[in-house]
């Protein structure tokens, strides 16, 4: 007997010439910046954006009129010979929200990468707009490729796009974190490909709809999950394989920052969800998605409190970053049901690219805010932030609303994210997710008003301004803020109306009134410098047992950071992880 | 043991070198030699899959040997880009490791 399932080819369909477009319209930006040169790049970059962003609507309305997803076969061959391109609703979603981030960015980043008035081509601004369409360019690709190899091409040009622009200022220390950065990108990257190699060898093709009719819990399916799930967690930069990211993110220009955490880092994690939910529903199983969940939890706590031991605000939005990443995890166990039948599509994996998008927008604001701060004060020391908020009340505001859409405030999309996990949790009776989500918040709570308190501090001399920052930017980043704080209303068409109630709600009111105070005792306890009061306390005299234990704690949870963070260390994490998640497979099977 | 198995065998050790040479080496460059071991042993691996599944009649399945090439070609840009970055890091900082200042202690090896 040797029938092979018949498989309907598949065809190209209506718009699928738009997914063409979406992919070669950064690619061709490139090009363009390259061969014109100069100061042309910008102005490549400013033509390319938006027209991306017409595309990406255009995508969005096409799916949703026609109902299904969208196909381009590349030279009319359908797979497993030929390439498909597909667009689905994750897709559309995560290329529009590129779209308006990266707009927003190019905005931002217009005065600081300009070329000089005297030079004809400046290294920065050059480089910086040419990589801003190449980790475009990339994201597309990753968002439309139809199988396991394009996507692993897609995602190391987007490591490659990624790294440089973590080294634009060319100085020692960013450069060795892109140095790092790479070396454990690739790490990451060739366990994913001896993953697929193997996925091959079993199947005979790595076309993500084919492969899933294929696919059998087995041997073969176990080990490439494993190590595909660990590579692409090493470039996701999940607790605790996140050595790279706090000085790579920290180090990096504001603009390029916002683009490497709010965009960057998504691009793999969207490949393990690809990977968990279309490729490998029949093999994943309900506890390697816990220990997903548990390392998603242990980088919420290990990144907000080490983020409240910062002294420097950066490096505090970088850590708030890896924290923000561990919720990314929170939604693989929900997406199981109670039975534990394989993962069930619907309310947790909306509410995780709900949480994706929401991240994307605040954190890229928060970034830029952090940045414009730094760069009118020249430093970003949260010590001395003392009178920020009166000379730069709207950067302040954009923290303030950016901090607020990521501890899910109605009505930012991370609140109706919530609210959706929420639902799973219940549904599916896994009551422990629970608590994680809502003591989230309360580390979110912690850290931004830790830095909204030293904003906010009152200071009786004028404060030194080094440079007066661009309007154009404050506003940037005040529009992307607003936009993660409003999201719940942008995604109510799907999901019901009675979801989101209204912020004066008694009982959203008094959720809100808990995180905020359990966070600002969080950052009384855990923060170097006192919270209240101006003096800087030196010697431990005034301080009480309480703070001195609490404090110890603190220290604890940095020396432990330090210590994952060593390479070795890491490395090891991360095949010890690949282990782990090949044990959980065999024996959270059903067979 | 037949061809196919010695050539997956030697796949897997250099594999199991280059990760072995990417953790405990702590000098840059030798890290990036031992990530194209790796990547050495991976397409070596996809070779052997590529003869084994010309189990149909063909000489060899043509699929992985165009991917391989793809793969390739990947490994030498991320080697590229490696080098170029450890040059600059080498340049800037007249040396070239890979162990942040904050955490560099006389304990430190790598």
């Amino acid at each position: 007997m040797n029938t092979l399932p018949t498989v309907i080819p598949e065809a190209t369909t209506a718009g699928g010439l738009l997914l063409v477009l979406m992919l070669v319209l950064p690619l061709i930006g490139v090009f363009a910046a390259l061969i014109l040169g100069g100061r042309n790049a910008r102005r490549v970059a400013m033509l390319a954006i938006p027209a991306g962003l017409a595309l990406a609507v255009a995508i969005g309305i096409e799916l949703v009129q026609s109902g299904h997803t969208l196909v381009y076969l590349l030279g009319g061959w359908a797979p497993p010979l030929g390439i498909a391109l597909r667009a689905d609703g994750l897709s559309a979603a995560m290329m529009l929200t590129t779209a308006v981030v990266l707009l927003a960015v190019a905005l931002f980043a217009r005065g600081d990468f300009q070329t000089p008035a005297n030079a004809r081509e400046a290294r920065a601004p050059f480089m910086f707009w040419t990589l801003l369409m190449a980790v475009w360019g990339a994201l597309n690709a990753v968002f439309l490729a139809g199988d396991l190899f394009t996507l692993y091409v897609a995602l190391e040009l987007l490591t490659f796009a990624g790294v440089p622009l973590v080294s634009l200022e060319g100085r020692p220390d960013t450069l060795q974190a892109a140095l790092r950065y790479l070396l454990f990108a690739l790490f990451g990257s060739v366990l994913y490909m001896l993953g697929a190699v193997l996925l091959y060898g079993a199947y005979g093709t790595l076309d993500i709809a084919l492969l899933a009719g294929r696919v059998r819990p087995g041997p073969v399916a176990f080990a490439a999950t494993a190590l595909m799930t660990a590579g692409l967690l090493a470039k996701t930069a999940l607790f605790p394989l996140h050595l790279w990211l706090p000085p790579a993110h920290a180090g990096a220009p504001a603009a390029a920052s916002a683009v490497l955490s709010a965009l960057v880092v998504k691009g793999s994690w969207f490949l393990v969800v690809r990977l968990w939910f279309d490729v490998m529903p029949g093999v994943v199983t309900p506890s390697a998605a816990q220990l997903l969940g548990l390392l998603g939890t242990a980088a919420i706590v290990v990144g907000s409190v080490v983020a409240l031991r910062q002294e420097r605000l950066k490096l505090l939005v970088a850590y708030s970053t890896m924290a923000q990443i561990g919720y990314l995890f929170i939604m693989f166990p929900l997406a199981f049901d109670s039975a534990g039948n394989g993962p069930v599509y619907g309310a947790a994996l909306g509410g995780g690219l709900l949480q994706v998008v929401s991240h994307a927008t605040a954190k890229a604001g928060m970034f830029m805010a952090a940045g414009l701060i730094y760069a009118a004060l020249g430093h970003d020391r949260i010590a001395d932030l003392a009178g920020v908020a009166r000379a730069m009340p709207v950067t302040v505001l954009t923290f303030a609303l950016a901090g607020l859409a990521l501890m899910g405030v109605v009505p930012s999309g991370a609140y109706l994210a919530k609210k959706l996990m929420l639902d799973a949790a219940d549904g599916s009776g896994q009551w422990w997710w629970v608590i994680v989500l809502q003591g989230g918040a309360v580390f979110t709570a912690g850290y931004v008003v830790l830095v909204l308190v030293s904003v906010l501090r009152r200071r009786f001399d004028p404060i030194p301004l080094v440079k007066r920052v661009s309007r154009l930017s404050e506003f940037a980043a005040l529009g992307l803020s607003t936009t993660s704080l409003l999201l719940a209303f942008a995604a109510l068409g799907p999901v019901p109306g009675d979801l989101v109630s209204s912020p004066l709600a008694p009982r959203e009111l008094g959720t809100f009134v808990a995180v905020v105070l359990g966070g600002a005792l969080l950052a009384l306890g855990l923060s170097r410098q006192p919270l209240l009061g101006t003096a800087r306390l030196d010697t431990g005299a005034n301080e009480g047992p309480l703070r001195r234990s609490v404090a110890a704690v603190g220290e604890t949870f940095e020396l432990a950071d330090r210590l994952i963070r060593r390479w070795q260390f890491a490395s090891i994490n991360l095949l010890v992880l690949a282990a782990l998640v090949g044990g959980l497979l065999v024996f959270g099977s059903p067979t | 043991m037949n061809g196919a198995a010695l050539f997956g065998l030697c796949g897997a050790a250099l594999v199991g070198i280059g990760i072995y040479g990417l953790i405990v080496n702590p000098q840059p460059l030798r890290k990036i030699l031992s990530f194209n071991l790796i990547g050495s042993g991976v397409f070596l691996l996809f070779g052997v899959v590529a003869r084994r599944g010309a189990a149909l009649g063909m000489g060899g399945d043509p699929v992985p040997q165009a991917l391989v090439i793809t793969g390739i070609v990947v490994a030498f840009s991320a080697t590229a880009l490696a080098v170029a970055l450890l040059l600059r890091l080498q340049e800037a900082s007249g040396s070239a490791t890979l162990v942040p200042p904050e955490s560099a202690g006389p304990s430190d090896a790598s």
